[in-house]
This record gives structure tokens, C-alpha cells and sequence, in this order.
């Protein structure tokens, strides 16, 4: 009887591993290959360099007005002149504490949501959607215990932009979820009421929505009635949103098998306690990363809001680009705008991506 | 060196040559100076534990994978970076993988006709023709014009034998045709096999099915951690194995 | 609102499953029709209230105002009916053109978010990462104060060779207007396609028919340029350039690409194309390597195996969401109305509205416009996947 007596392991060749073997598979395969790495380099180089030196090197960063900004590259003079404006829009400046409480009760608020090992996510989770907006509307609004009442016309900047999403997606993710359910109802009455509802605002762009909540609400309200030109806003985006959201929760009920309803059914559980119980915490859990989409194209539709007049964030610096103290500052404000908008819709997307992996993990087990 | 080692008769031409072939993936060392040599005719059993590089051997052949170091040679001719030439001998070799892989937007007839009208340039009346002889030779004529996704896993292994058939290729390289089969369907593809070893075709066959290999292998390689262990006609591989790795698997899979 | 009844509750019409589901339904469509009512009866009220008769009278009234840009003839004397369509076919061709670009872009990004070459791959996931994240309202605004808004003024125009003018007004370039010779060339170039039509129906039947190939691609280019150069040759060119000149003040002639149509078509198709470069990228990578290698081994040529396996494989998955970005961008042109391009929203829901105060109407035409191209490109889009749907059993 032989025992083979196996090679040892050789390294491989040092030009298919290693730094080099890395430049060979990845930059230059080819002639081709080549002539795009050069393109690409030559692209970098173009942009790169000259981006660098406006926005940091050539910058200017102290002073107070606009004859401090005597260099060539950008004037976030400005920016810093106006930061207040655009965070906080008209809102009283001594009063401007109470935003930053605000966002700071829902940081450490919804932290625990955050920590896996956090056992009662979901008791706390309700208890938090509960009290917070009415803490919220407290120290936002005012008016009563205490705080003096600052009224939404004053309201602005970057939390104007907070407040609309944060109201937009509470709104729009329990109505979109009922209106899934009932375009996958049995009821023909309630499904047909639901599929058009469905498609009606998503057949329409959501800038001619805001229109209607300005010229045609003043019509269908009763005479003597007015409503806050915020909340025909936030009204108006909830509605929207949740067709939406409708959509993408439909997938997700699409893909439970009958099995479950089945099962459920055979437990004796009625239909709310079905759905509630087995059939949407599943479905749900299938299409994170379609509702967090929504939640990120809902924080960018907040910018159209601006149609109305509303100050958000966007508005806040096109406003102040016009300021003729501060002519010629478009691009620092709309560079500064796209960068905070970006922090944002990009924190959730690489949030939502790694609740995914985590979530699909858990599902192979 | 193995004793078993077939001896090239002179004159005979080798279909297939590997010389001290060595692959890297990475710097994981999957292909250890591998060494083979296959006639024309002779049917091929490779066996051995997963991730030794039974699969990782075959794609070598036609280059669905690149080694790094040695030399391949089909028919006679070196497998270089040549792209006219590795697409010349991707056409004299078939491959049948675990997964079928038909395409599944074309109906069988088509995917049959498909490589024989645009690589051997034949009409369509003839490549039919072709693909028609092949399916009734794996019995299944009738299926001719429904969409691979209409067919039962066993159906599609057997037109993916008959598409690779339709090219007339010299050699035919199996990569595991019945691991993804559900049991009942295994016979049928191993029939087809079978009949197709019977016409005399040179066939290379990664499979566990060891039946298979009894009776109709002339030779079985067997492959751990990237080496050849151990190659010899089935009696001698089965009833005498030389090598202790060999046995242990063997008594692994037998009983 | 139906509650889970407990079955111990016998007898009661509400345990009885047909019964709630009949009342639960009635109830639902009571409470919209009431609703509806509601807001209809204060409709009247308002209306009434404000002296506004309602109905579609008012769009044969002369709307006297100018549009900076009309595709068809407008004059201040037009009717609003006659602005309608201006809207439209500005909506239209803002779409269109972002269409067209955004399609273009999206699949060499799509392409090159699976390239082999590192770099390339970092590049077009860099766009992708940058430009969907951020507001396309933001981009048209960009675009519009901060790149086309500091560009000098007619008289320092940017020039491309004396042709191409970029300036605070826009772009300026020639235009071309049919010249005598502009029917035969059209002649020229139709037969020259007909041709190739037919050459290349021929070249098919013989392929199948013989298995020789015919180069039907190089033979229909040097058919489609030698007709009508030949054309060109014997009777001229078929069109006469108006070429932009620059003068003291401004600029006369070409055509003028007004700057808040390209900025919203910029923005747009940069936005957009972020998008489609991922549809096109998934659908691609929905193909599964098995493919690849499975024609690959079957001796099929790379170009091949592309066109004959990957990509129509491929297009089965990229096409239903390549349509929902189209509609997006087109829904998203109505951004136009906030840097005051005449589109349909600005210019029917804007200026229009309130010129005649006639909000029901006009927000209700403006709203079936788009809900009328949404509709029909879903419906489009249903046939179009019945249709191509992978058989299965």
C-alpha cells in the first residue's frame, strides 16, 4: 500500500498574484485595458487636482464678508456667514436651542433601535413613535408649558427639510402598508378604491401635487377653514409617499408563500391578527431596502417644496445666493447644499445595505 | 512514478495533453503539477473529495480557465492567449455542466441550432437536421420546441448533451452531469452517456457515480488537494487500489 | 373598521364572513362617496364664493403673454388651448432629449460598473454614488445659477470654432433649413434604407438558408453613405447652414438652446443615467456566468456570445425598470417650472391658472396629461413582459 506523500504548496507565479499581478488582472490586461486605465487616470487627473485646490487649498475659510474672500479658489466665508440661516431658516435665534434639543432627544432617543443587543426593539420602538412627536411638537412649535410659540412660517433650513421627511415617512409607511393590503384584498370594492389611489399618485410628479396643495385645497376646504401651508405640504408628501410605499410593500406580500396564510388560517387567527402577526412582519423584513429607496427619494422630494415657497434647506441657499451682499456665491451654495444632502441619502443607503446583509444572514439559519 | 501510467503507443496521436500543469487562485495552489494524457477513444472517470480540482482540470481544457504554469495541448495544439484559437478549440471539444446551463429564452431545437448555425456556418435546414438526429439519439424528439424551463431536470441534462452533440465534437468534457439531479432522474442521463461512450466518443468525466465509471471508464483518475493520487483501469481502481488516500475515499463513497 | 371577531360571537351578522365582508365594503365606498361630496359641495361653495365659473371656455380666450420658447407657432394672440400644446411639446422635448442622453450614458456606466479594469469600475461607481444621492431639483439649480448663470454675456461668448457660442443666454448654434437640394437627398437617403432593408433580409434568408454570411453591416454603411453623398455631389448640399455670428451686442442667427433647457436637461440626464447605469448593470449581472461559459464553450465568438446569449437575456430584466426611469424623467421634467422653463407645469398649471383663476380645470388637465402617459406606458409595459416572459413550467 502506497501513501502518497502530497507537494507542498508552491506561491504563485509572482505575476498573477501580488501588487503586480493585481496591476497586470486589474489596469492592464490588455492593449485595450490599458488605453482605458490611461483614459481613467487622465479623467482623475482632470478633475481630481482642480477640485482639491478650489474647495481646500485655494479656499477661504475666516472672515465676515464677502471682500474677505480675495483668493481664486472657494468663499465658504459665506457658507459659515449664513450657516445659521441654513440649518435653522427664520427660526429665533434664541430660541434655536430647542431644534437642537430636538435633534438630539431623537439621536439618543432612537439609539437603542440601533443596538442588536437591545431586547425589546419593538415595545420601545412603538412607546418612542408615541411620545416623541408630541416632545417634538413641544419644543418645535411651543406655545404651552413654558416655551413661547414659534409659528411654521418661521420654520426653515436644513430642520424645515428634517421635519418634512421624518412627518413624510411616518405618515406614508402605515398608510402604504394598509393600501397594500387592500389592493391584495378580496374585496373587490376595496381593492379597486386602492389600485386607483395607487395609481393615481404615482402616475402624477409629485411638483404638480404640490400645486393642487396650494391652489386647489383653499377650493375643497370648507370656506373659513385654512390649513398651514406646512402641513398641506406634509399632507400632500404623505400621500404621495405612500403610494409608493404601497408598491414596494405589495412585492414583499407577493413573495410570502400561501403556506403562511394557510397556516396562520389553520390556527384559527383572523385576518388582522394573520397579517399583523405572520404575514407582514415577514413580508416587511423582504423589503427594507425598496422602503428605505423610498425613504431616500422622499428626503430628496423635499427640496420640491420650494414651489410653494416653503424656506427647507434648498431654498434657504437659494435664497441666500440671491443676497446681493453675496453675489456670486451659487456655486459654494450649491456645493455645500449637494454635499449635505449627499451625506444623508448616502449614510441611509450604506445603513439599509448592511441591514441587509445582516437580515439575509439571519435568514439562511 | 504511478506504474499505471498509460504508455503513448508511437504514432498515435494524443487528443489531449497536459503537462505539469499548475494553477493559482489567488495564492491558493488548486492544480498541482497535473500530468495527463488521453487517446482517442478512451473514456475517462475522474474522481475525488470536492475542492481537489477535478472541475477546475476539465475548464482547463477548453480554457474556461487560465493555468498559470505548464502546458495544455487539444489535438496537438497548445492552448495559448490566441482568442481565434481557443474559440477553434472550444468547438472540437463539448462541455456539459452540472447545471445545464440552456438558454433559457431559446426552445431546445434552438439552442441545439444555435453554435451550428454561427460557429460551423451551416443553413438552417441542415443544423436542424442535426439537432433533430441528436435528440432522438437522447430520446427526446418530442420536446423539440418547448423552452428549457417546460423540461424536468433529467430532460435538460440530456439536451444539454444533445446541444454540445450538434457541434460533431471530438471530445466531450462532463463537469459533474448528475450531481444536480434529483435521484430518479440520474439513470436516464447516465444512459445517455452510456450510449454515447458505446459510439466511441473520447469522453473526460468528473462524477461520483462510481457505476458509471465500472462500466464504462477505461481509466480512473483519482484527484486530492489538487494532484493526481492515484490512475488505473477500473478493475485494478476499485477491487486494488495502490494508494491508502484512494481506498478511504473510496470506502467513503462505496458504502 | 372590521374587528377580528371571536367565534364565541355566533348569530351577530358581524360573525358571519360574507356579511362583514359586504358591510365592511359598503362602508369604504359610503365614506369615499362622502367624502368626495364634501369636497365637491365646498368646491361649489368656494367657487361660488369667488365668482369663478367653472368649464373649459376659458381655453379659446387669447392668453397674451409670450413664451420664450415654442416648438410650434405662438403668438401673444393665441389662444390658451394654443399654450397647451406649447407646454406639451416642451415637456415633451425635454424628455425626450433627457431620454435619449440618460440612455446613452446609463449604459456606458452600467457597462463599465462590470469592467474588468479596476479603475473604471471605481469611476462609474463614483458617478452613480455622487449623482443619485443628490436632489435633481439641486443639480437644475446648480446648472442653472452656478454654471450657466456666471458664463459672460453674448458679447464674450465661449466659442467653439466660431460655431458653437455658450454664453448666459445659452447655447447658440448653426441651424440647418432644407436647400434645393434637400428633396433628393431625402430620396437619396430613403432608397439608401429601403436597400438596406432589403439587403439585409436577403443576407439572413441566405445565411439560413446556406449558412454563408454576407457582411450586411459594412455594405449597409457604404450604402447609406454613398447614395446620398452621391446625392450631395450632384445637386449640392441638401441643407443650408445658418450659422451664429457674433455681433456687437449679441448674437443673430442659429439656433438658440435656451439655458434653462439645457440646464434641465443636463441635470436630468445625469440624474437619471446614475439610475439606469444600475438597471443595466443588475440586468446584466441577472445573467448568470453558467451562460457565458455555456455558449463560450460551444465555440461561439465573445461579440457572439453577447448578442446572441448575455443580451437578450439581459434585456428581459433591464427593460421593465429602464421604462419606470424614463417615466420618472419625464415626471421629474415638471422640475422645469422652478427655474421658469415653459413646460407644461409652469406654463398651464403656472402662468395660465393664474391668469384665469380657472385652478379645478387647469390642474385637472395637467394632472391627465401625465397620468395618461404613465397609464399607457404600464399598460405598454405589462404586454411587453406578458410577452417575453421566460416559460416555465
Amino acid at each position: 500500500m502506497d501513501t502518497h506523500v502530497f507537494k507542498p504548496d508552491q506561491p504563485a507565479p509572482a505575476l498573477s498574484v501580488g501588487p503586480l499581478g493585481w496591476l497586470r488582472a486589474n489596469l492592464f490586461s490588455g492593449w485595450f485595458n490599458t488605453l482605458l486605465t490611461l483614459l481613467g487616470l487622465y479623467l482623475v487627473w482632470q478633475i481630481v487636482p482642480p477640485l482639491i485646490d478650489w474647495a481646500f487649498i485655494e479656499a477661504d475659510w475666516r472672515g465676515e464678508t464677502r471682500a474677505d474672500c480675495s483668493r481664486e479658489g472657494a468663499c465658504w466665508v459665506f457658507v459659515g456667514e449664513r450657516f445659521g440661516q441654513f440649518m435653522y431658516g427664520f427660526y429665533p435665534q434664541d430660541q434655536r436651542w430647542r431644534v437642537d434639543l430636538a435633534v438630539l432627544l431623537a439621536v439618543v432617543g432612537a439609539a437603542p433601535l440601533f443596538v442588536a443587543a437591545f431586547r425589546h426593539k419593538l415595545r420601545y420602538g412603538l412607546a418612542f413613535l408615541l411620545v416623541y412627536p408630541l416632545l417634538a411638537w413641544w419644543l418645535l412649535h411651543g406655545g404651552f408649558l413654558g416655551l413661547i410659540a414659534v409659528p411654521t412660517s418661521q420654520w426653515g433650513g436644513l430642520m424645515l427639510t428634517l421635519v418634512i421627511a421624518a412627518v413624510g415617512i411616518a405618515g406614508a409607511l402605515p398608510l402604504g402598508i394598509l393600501l397594500a393590503l387592500g389592493r391584495r384584498s378580496d374585496l373587490p370594492a376595496i381593492k379597486v378604491l386602492c389600485v386607483t389611489f395607487i395609481e393615481f399618485w404615482r402616475g402624477v410628479p409629485l411638483i404638480t401635487v404640490l400645486f393642487m396643495s396650494s391652489v386647489m385645497l383653499p377650493l375643497f376646504l370648507p370656506e373659513g377653514m385654512n390649513l398651514d401651508k406646512l402641513l398641506r405640504a406634509m399632507l400632500m408628501v404623505i400621500l404621495f409617499e405612500a403610494a409608493y410605499i404601497a408598491e414596494v410593500v405589495r412585492g414583499g406580500l407577493q413573495a410570502i408563500p400561501k403556506g403562511q396564510y394557510e397556516a396562520a388560517q389553520a390556527m384559527g387567527l383572523g385576518y388582522w391578527r394573520m397579517m399583523g402577526l405572520v404575514v407582514l412582519p415577514q413580508a416587511l423584513k423582504l423589503v427594507i431596502p425598496g422602503i428605505v429607496n423610498t425613504f431616500i427619494a422622499l428626503f430628496k422630494d423635499t427640496s420640491l417644496v420650494i414651489i410653494i415657497g416653503l424656506f427647507d434647506f434648498l431654498n434657504s441657499i437659494k435664497r441666500a445666493t440671491a443676497d446681493p451682499a453675496w453675489l456670486g456665491m451659487s456655486t459654494e451654495g450649491y456645493v455645500f447644499a449637494a454635499v449635505v444632502y449627499w451625506i444623508f441619502c448616502f449614510g441611509i443607503s450604506r445603513y439599509s445595505q448592511r441591514l441587509e446583509r445582516r437580515l439575509e444572514t439571519g435568514h439562511r439559519h | 512514478m504511478n506504474p499505471a501510467t498509460p504508455q503513448t503507443a508511437s504514432g498515435e496521436k494524443l487528443m489531449i495533453e497536459m503537462i505539469d500543469v499548475n494553477k493559482w487562485y489567488g495564492q491558493f495552489h488548486v492544480l498541482k503539477d497535473i500530468n495527463l494524457q488521453v487517446r482517442r477513444g478512451e473514456r475517462i472517470v475522474i474522481c475525488g473529495p470536492s475542492g481537489s480540482g477535478k472541475s477546475t482540470t476539465i475548464r482547463c481544457i477548453n480554457r474556461l480557465e487560465e493555468h498559470q504554469a505548464g502546458k495544455i495541448l487539444v489535438e496537438g495544439v497548445e492552448l495559448t492567449r490566441d482568442l481565434k484559437q481557443i474559440e477553434a478549440i472550444r468547438s472540437e471539444v463539448g462541455m456539459v455542466f452540472q447545471h445545464f446551463n440552456l438558454f433559457p429564452h431559446l426552445t431546445v431545437l434552438q439552442n441545439c441550432t444555435l453554435a451550428p448555425m454561427w460557429v460551423r456556418k451551416l443553413p438552417r435546414r441542415e443544423a436542424e437536421e442535426v439537432a433533430m438526429y441528436y435528440l432522438e439519439k437522447v430520446r427526446i424528439p418530442e420536446q423539440a420546441n418547448k423552452y428549457p424551463g417546460q423540461l424536468s431536470g433529467g430532460q435538460q441534462q440530456r439536451v444539454a448533451i444533445a446541444r454540445a452533440l450538434c457541434m460533431k465534437p471530438k471530445i466531450m468534457l462532463f463537469d459533474e452531469p448528475t450531481s444536480a439531479l434529483d435521484p430518479e432522474m440520474v439513470k436516464e442521463v447516465l444512459d445517455t452517456m452510456i450510449a454515447l461512450a458505446e459510439s466511441g466518443m473520447t469522453m473526460l468525466c468528473v462524477t461520483h457515480e462510481m457505476g458509471f465509471a465500472r462500466t464504462v471508464a477505461n481509466r480512473v483518475i483519482f484527484m486530492d488537494r489538487g494532484e493526481i493520487v492515484e490512475q488505473a483501469d477500473p478493475e485494478t481502481f476499485f477491487h486494488h487500489p495502490q494508494n491508502e488516500r484512494t481506498r478511504l475515499f473510496l470506502g467513503q463513497i462505496l458504502y | 373598521m372590521p374587528v377580528a371577531t371571536s367565534p364565541g360571537r355566533r348569530g351577530s351578522l358581524l360573525s358571519d364572513p360574507q356579511a362583514r365582508a359586504w358591510i365592511f365594503q359598503v362602508v369604504a365606498v359610503a365614506a369615499v362617496v362622502a367624502f368626495g361630496w364634501f369636497l365637491f359641495h365646498n368646491t361649489q361653495a368656494n367657487l361660488q364664493h369667488r365668482g369663478i365659473t367653472s368649464g373649459f371656455g376659458f381655453l379659446d380666450n387669447a392668453a397674451g403673454f409670450g413664451i420664450t420658447q415654442h416648438l410650434i407657432d405662438y403668438s401673444e394672440s393665441d389662444s390658451y388651448g394654443r399654450v397647451f400644446w406649447v407646454g406639451l411639446l416642451n415637456t415633451l422635448l425635454v424628455s425626450v432629449i433627457g431620454i435619449i442622453l440618460a440612455t446613452v450614458l446609463g449604459f456606458v456606466l452600467g457597462i463599465a460598473r462590470l469592467s474588468s479594469n479596476w479603475l473604471i469600475r471605481q469611476l462609474a461607481t463614483a458617478y452613480i454614488e455622487v449623482f443619485r444621492n443628490i436632489p435633481p431639483l439641486l443639480q437644475i439649480f446648480f446648472w442653472y445659477f452656478a454654471v450657466i448663470g456666471p458664463l459672460p454675456g453674448p458679447r464674450d461668448s465661449l466659442s467653439l470654432g466660431n460655431l458653437i457660442f455658450l454664453n448666459n443666454r445659452g447655447v447658440q448654434m448653426p441651424a440647418p433649413s432644407a436647400s434645393e437640394a434637400y428633396g433628393p437627398f431625402m430620396l437619396a437617403l430613403l432608397a439608401a434604407l429601403v436597400l438596406v432593408v432589403l439587403l439585409s433580409r436577403w443576407a439572413r434568408a441566405r445565411r439560413l438558408a446556406t449558412g454563408e454570411r454576407f457582411p450586411v453591416f459594412w455594405s449597409s454603411l457604404a450604402l447609406v453613405v454613398a447614395i446620398p453623398g452621391a446625392c450631395v455631389l450632384l445637386f449640392g448640399s441638401p441643407v443650408n447652414w445658418s450659422v451664429p455670428e457674433l455681433q456687437r451686442f449679441n448674437i443673430r442667427g442659429g439656433w438658440v438652446v435656451i439655458p434653462e433647457l439645457v440646464s434641465i436637461v443636463m441635470a436630468l440626464a445625469i440624474y437619471t443615467a446614475a439610475f439606469i447605469g444600475e438597471t443595466v448593470r443588475s440586468g446584466i449581472q441577472a445573467v448568470s456566468g453558467g451562460q457565458t461559459e455555456a455558449a463560450a464553450s460551444l465555440g461561439l465568438r465573445h461579440g457572439q456570445v453577447l448578442r446572441l446569449v448575455v443580451i437578450p437575456q439581459a434585456l428581459r430584466v433591464i427593460v421593465p425598470p429602464l421604462t419606470s426611469q424614463y417615466l420618472n424623467l419625464t415626471k421629474n421634467s415638471s422640475l422645469a417650472a422652478a427655474i421658469g422653463y415653459p413646460d407644461m407645469v409652469s406654463l398651464f398649471a403656472g402662468t395660465v391658472l393664474n391668469q384665469t383663476g380657472q385652478a379645478i380645470e387647469t390642474m385637472a388637465i395637467t394632472m391627465s396629461v401625465y397620468l395618461a402617459i404613465s397609464l399607457s406606458i404600464s399598460l405598454l409595459m405589462n404586454a411587453y413582459n406578458a410577452r417575453i416572459a421566460l416559460v416555465e413550467r
